[in-house]
């Protein structure tokens, strides 16, 4: 069942080719090429801190065959901002101390964009709730979480408002 | 590929992974062939036609939630998928994933079997729907040939004169399993009870219908002492395990609060 063959993958917006063995996860395939942003928890689903969006929907990498992505676009939480140009999750998560060992925030800020394109733009504390209850913390006890998700997205739709 | 499977060993499909993706990694073993089909485009999506509504194998948890038609074709579906994993199982796990990994605690099961959901099963030699109800033989075990792909899971759009509900009892809100799933559903006619559905989870080897329950109620006019009746005889055909969840003896009492409480908040929607 262990067959390599050479896959076309787009990981935030660059395309390369990757040989991936059949039963790799995009966990793995993703910290192998590099992408050290996609973090390493639980490997069965139970913390998040893996998630990445695959044609801006998030799901979790380590229950992800990398054969099954297909042509799905590959995003993880640099590709939706960087030190030198935050997206505004990542600024309200860093202004408001929602991460403190900051382990857990890439899955979380990946999850918020997720709900937000998917579910709801104008979330409120249930809608946080049920968006992130596949995101495990062990730090921050979540309440600066909810505060940084509201926060962030108050700021991208007011951004989506000033266009 | 899958119409050459002799046995689950060969070949098995694969949904969304979220069971199948953690077993393979957890044992070191896996089928020795995979075909995706959770990512067959032609396989996903939500009809509703003819007063029925029709989901195809790749339909996700999510997508049963983002669909604002379900509301009103599959209340009961929808009030499980909300309790159901995280959202990035939920939108991932497909609903032919959670029937066919069979397990007792399944929480979209339940539901299926109260709206009195049936399955379409393809193999290379034909195609066969059958009951949701009778689906399952034992613990992670169904009717479902080796070389048979789950393609469809639909069920008759529900009448205005009926109700349904499901409880999912966890040990914490979110992201739990299941200690004692239940759904209810009722339909009156003329006064009395006409349809009822009874289904309970994580209560017995696999997802069961109470058909002793179900008969107490059937042709009566409700009352408070007849969804006791009922809620007693629920109890009485539960055969619960103890596991590092809770213990059989309080799933059962559970399965009496929660069957009595079901059945009334269906009745009371209804008057
Ligand atoms: C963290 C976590 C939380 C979870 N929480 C819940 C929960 O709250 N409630 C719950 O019920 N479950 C839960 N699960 C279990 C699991 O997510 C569900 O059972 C899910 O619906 C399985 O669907 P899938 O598409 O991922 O199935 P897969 O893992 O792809 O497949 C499961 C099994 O079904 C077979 N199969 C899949 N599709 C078909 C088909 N079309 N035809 C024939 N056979 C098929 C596969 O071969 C495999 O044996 C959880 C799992 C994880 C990891
Ligand atoms: S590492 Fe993927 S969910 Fe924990
Ligand atoms: S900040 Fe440390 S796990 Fe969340």
């Amino acid at each position: 069942m262990t067959n390599r063959k050479t896959l076309k993958m787009t990981v935030n917006d660059t395309v390369r080719n990757v040989e991936v063995a059949t039963n790799e996860t995009l966990l793995e395939t993703l910290r192998r090429v590099g992408a050290v942003e996609v973090k390493c928890g639980c490997e069965k689903g139970d913390c998040g801190a893996c998630a990445v969006l695959l044609d801006g929907m998030a799901v979790d990498s380590c229950l992800t065959l990398t054969h099954t992505v297909g042509t799905r676009a590959i995003t993880t939480i640099k590709g939706l901002g960087t030190a030198e140009a935050p997206h505004p999750l990542q600024t309200a998560f860093a202004e408001l101390g929602a991460a403190q060992c900051g382990y857990c925030t890439p899955g979380m800020i990946i999850a918020t964009q997720s709900m937000l394109t998917h579910d709801t733009a104008t979330p409120d504390e249930n809608d946080i709730r049920h968006g992130l209850s596949g995101n495990l913390c062990r730090c921050t006890g979540y309440t600066k979480i909810y505060d940084a998700v509201l926060e962030g997205a108050k700021a991208m739709r007011e951004t989506e408002a000033a266009k | 590929m899958i119409a050459k499977a002799k046995t689950a060993n060969d070949v098995a499909p694969l949904g969304g992974g979220t069971n199948l993706v953690v077993e393979m990694r957890a044992s070191g073993v896996g089928p020795a062939t995979l075909v995706s089909v959770g990512q067959l485009a032609g396989l996903r999506g939500i009809t509703i036609a003819d007063g029925t509504v029709t989901i195809g194998a790749a339909t996700t948890v999510s997508d049963i939630l983002r669909d604002p038609r379900m509301k009103q074709v599959a209340a009961v579906l929808v009030e499980s998928a909300d309790v159901f994993a995280g959202q990035m199982i939920r939108n991932t796990a497909t609903v032919a994933g959670n029937i066919c990994c069979g397990s007792p605690a399944a929480d979209l099961v339940p539901p299926l079997l109260a709206l009195g959901a049936s399955v379409t099963l393809r193999s290379g030699s034909g195609e066969r729907t059958v009951p949701l109800d009778g689906y399952f033989t034992g613990y992670k075990t169904s009717v479902r040939k080796p070389d048979e792909l789950l393609t469809a899971i639909s069920w008759p759009v529900p009448t205005a004169k009926s109700a349904s509900r499901f409880y999912k009892l966890g040990r914490r809100r979110g992201d739990a399993i299941t200690m004692v799933g239940v759904s209810v559903f009722v339909s009156l006619k003329d006064g009395v009870c006409d349809t009822v559905r009874i289904a309970l989870g994580a209560v017995g080897p696999c997802v069961m219908r109470s058909k002793k329950a179900e008969a107490v109620m059937q042709g009566k006019a409700p009352s408070a002492d007849l969804i006791a009746k009922a809620a007693q005889a629920a109890t009485a055909e539960s055969t619960p395990i103890d596991d590092i969840r809770a213990s059989g003896e309080y799933r059962k009492e559970q399965v009496q609060v929660l069957v009595q409480r079901l059945l009334t908040q269906s009745l009371e929607s209804l008057s």
